[in-house]
């Protein structure tokens, strides 16, 4: 099996706090990845080590076989890597069709502005937003911003999407809708990491699980060896009940 | 190429050509002086704007450009006997390549950081040309009063640089709206809005705001050639002078910053102001009112980033959703 991306023995510290500590693990093709772990045990900083934001002190990563430790993230976009974030990062004085086009224009295949704006359109109606094209970003609710980060990075067509909690502050029937996006997505050959707090998406919808506890990874395995995992429940779930529990809500 | 049938282009052309032509059909002096001024405010608001307004990067010490472009080409008239055209490229250029090695230099600062690394630069450049012998040092460089005649004496001197400056305000309204409606434009934009964001989605942003800077640039090295060439000469306070800097960005405030049409209101707009003052006989207590022309564009900077932050034409775009259509 081709391995789209390899992380390898990643460290990354900010001064004194050491924000992740030998992180391991590969990723095949056509995968969702979920990467879950209590608040800071280093997702987020992961994700940005991933994209070239923060480049590790230690260990590599290769992107389709490439060495891109040291790639800065418009490098890695135009390799096919896109991402959305934690916190939704619209652009606020742009068009909500506008925003989309800079994903298209801009990462990996570099469109023109004219097949920017058709993609865009496209991808809207994809996540649903497609009556609000003409609106400013800055107006939109924050289900709709999630889902404005989420065509931006649908519309670069990237073969690597990292998702950043794109369930979290969403209600229900919001999150369900999101979860069948991110399984279409899938369906369409694009491989996912996501990073979830909400444990029943993210054990019903990933192939393989990485758990990260104040940077180091503790765990790594299909969901239900991760639910059942010694370690897990002890740094993570805390109480062993709860992961019965999780599993028999499946 | 639809962007270029839009009304808000062509609204914006037609000001500025109307401006220009106005004292060419009426071959009358006095209003192609005044013309000159606007022109120039026009063009070099136009030129900041591309920075400023559509990457968001303010350029406080833009006025090194006009400063430096302006030297250049005057050196070059001076001391090669240039032709004045060849005299004007040769300005933007240098301004240009300025930009080009700052660019990847000070553009790495962020928000008020970048602002004070301009100011800086504008002094320094400024201290090192008041001390370089062949820019004539502290006295600066004075023209010949023979090297009009090859012009046709000072008058037509004066009418040529005049067409000049129309010819690069024109030029500068056309490109500038190329940019906005370009892919590069909406890069640009897409750094204004959150610079990491536009790294993620792979805006190259170094080289972005490099050309940015590189573009808004070379314009107001033309335009100091062009205006110290018509004033005979040079000197380093009048080259650098930081408060051609700030009016430029009282301008580009007035008018609505990220917009095409906006600068080039602000302009007008603000030179109209400026002419009323300087030509106003009213005292405030003892003190003519003509001394606080700095004074006045100060507070109406301070008034616009208070109450329309957006400028005008981003207030009325803002307000009127039918006036998108046509502003632009």
């Amino acid at each position: 099996m081709s391995m789209l991306l390899q992380v390898q023995g990643v460290t990354k510290r900010f001064g004194g706090l050491q924000a992740l500590t030998q992180v391991t693990f590969d990723l095949p093709k056509g995968q969702i990845f979920g990467l879950i772990g209590p608040n800071g045990a280093g997702k987020t900083t992961l994700f940005n080590t991933i994209n070239g934001v923060y480049h590790p002190e230690e260990g590599r990563i290769l992107f389709q076989g490439k060495d891109v430790t040291q790639m800065h993230p418009y490098h890695l976009a135009k390799m096919g890597m896109a991402r959305t974030h934690q916190i939704v990062r619209p652009l606020n004085e742009l068009t909500v069709r506008e925003n989309v086009m800079v994903g298209a224009c801009f990462g990996h295949e570099n469109q023109s502005l004219g097949k920017a704006a058709k993609i865009a359109d496209e991808t809207l109606d994809f996540v649903k937003i497609s009556g609000r094209s003409d609106q400013l970003a800055g107006s939109l609710n924050v289900a709709q911003k999630k889902r404005l980060e989420m065509a931006r990075a649908l519309a670069a067509h990237p073969r690597l999407l990292l998702l950043d909690e794109v369930l979290a502050g969403l209600n229900p029937s919001e999150i369900d809708g999101m979860i069948q996006m991110v399984l279409d997505i899938r369906a369409q050959g694009i491989t996912i990491i996501m990073i979830e707090h909400l444990m029943k998406a993210v054990m019903n919808v990933s192939d393989r699980i990485l758990v990260l506890d104040y940077g180091e990874q503790i765990a790594e395995g299909s969901p239900s060896e991760i639910a059942n995992h010694p370690k897990v429940i002890e740094a993570y779930l805390g109480d062993p009940k709860l992961a019965e529990k999780l599993m028999e809500e499946d | 190429m639809k962007q270029w049938l839009h009304p808000g282009f062509w609204l914006t052309l037609l000001i500025v050509l109307a401006l220009g032509l106005a004292p060419v059909f009426t071959r009358n002096a006095g209003l192609r002086e005044t013309g000159f001024t606007i022109l120039l405010a026009i063009s070099m608001a136009v030129s900041l704007n591309i920075i400023m307004g559509y990457t968001g990067y303010v350029s406080f010490g833009h006025v090194v450009f006009y400063g430096l472009g302006g030297y250049t080409g005057m050196y070059l008239i001076d001391t090669w006997g240039a032709p004045l055209p060849l005299a004007v490229l040769g300005g933007g250029a240098t301004s240009a390549l300025l930009a080009f090695g700052l660019g990847k230099a000070i553009l790495r600062l962020r928000g008020a950081y970048f602002a004070l690394a301009t100011i800086g630069v504008n002094e320094a450049v400024r201290t090192f040309v008041a001390n370089f012998k062949p820019f004539g040092g502290p006295t600066g460089i004075e023209l010949q009063f023979s090297v009009y005649k090859q012009y046709g004496g000072a008058a037509d001197a004066l009418w040529l640089t005049y067409y000049g400056v129309i010819a690069i305000s024109v030029f500068a309204v056309i490109f500038s709206y190329y940019i906005k409606t370009s892919k590069f434009g909406l890069g640009l934009m897409s750094i204004r809005e959150d610079e990491d964001a536009a790294e993620v989605m792979g805006v190259i942003t170094p080289d972005a705001k490099t050309m940015a800077f590189v573009f808004s640039a070379f314009l107001p090295g033309m335009l100091g050639v062009l205006f110290f060439f018509k004033n005979g000469n040079v000197e380093p306070a009048d080259a650098f002078r930081l408060g051609f800097s700030i009016e430029s960005l009282v301008m580009i405030m007035l008018g609505g910053q990220g917009t095409l049409l906006g600068p080039v209101i602000g302009a007008l707009g603000y030179q109209r102001l400026r002419g009323l003052l300087l030509t106003s006989d009213a005292m405030i207590g003892s003190l003519p009112l003509k001394d606080f022309q700095l004074v006045i564009a100060g507070l109406l900077m301070l008034v616009i980033i208070l109450f329309i932050p957006a400028g005008l034409v981003g207030w009325l775009r803002q307000k009127f959703a039918f006036l998108r259509r046509i502003l632009v």
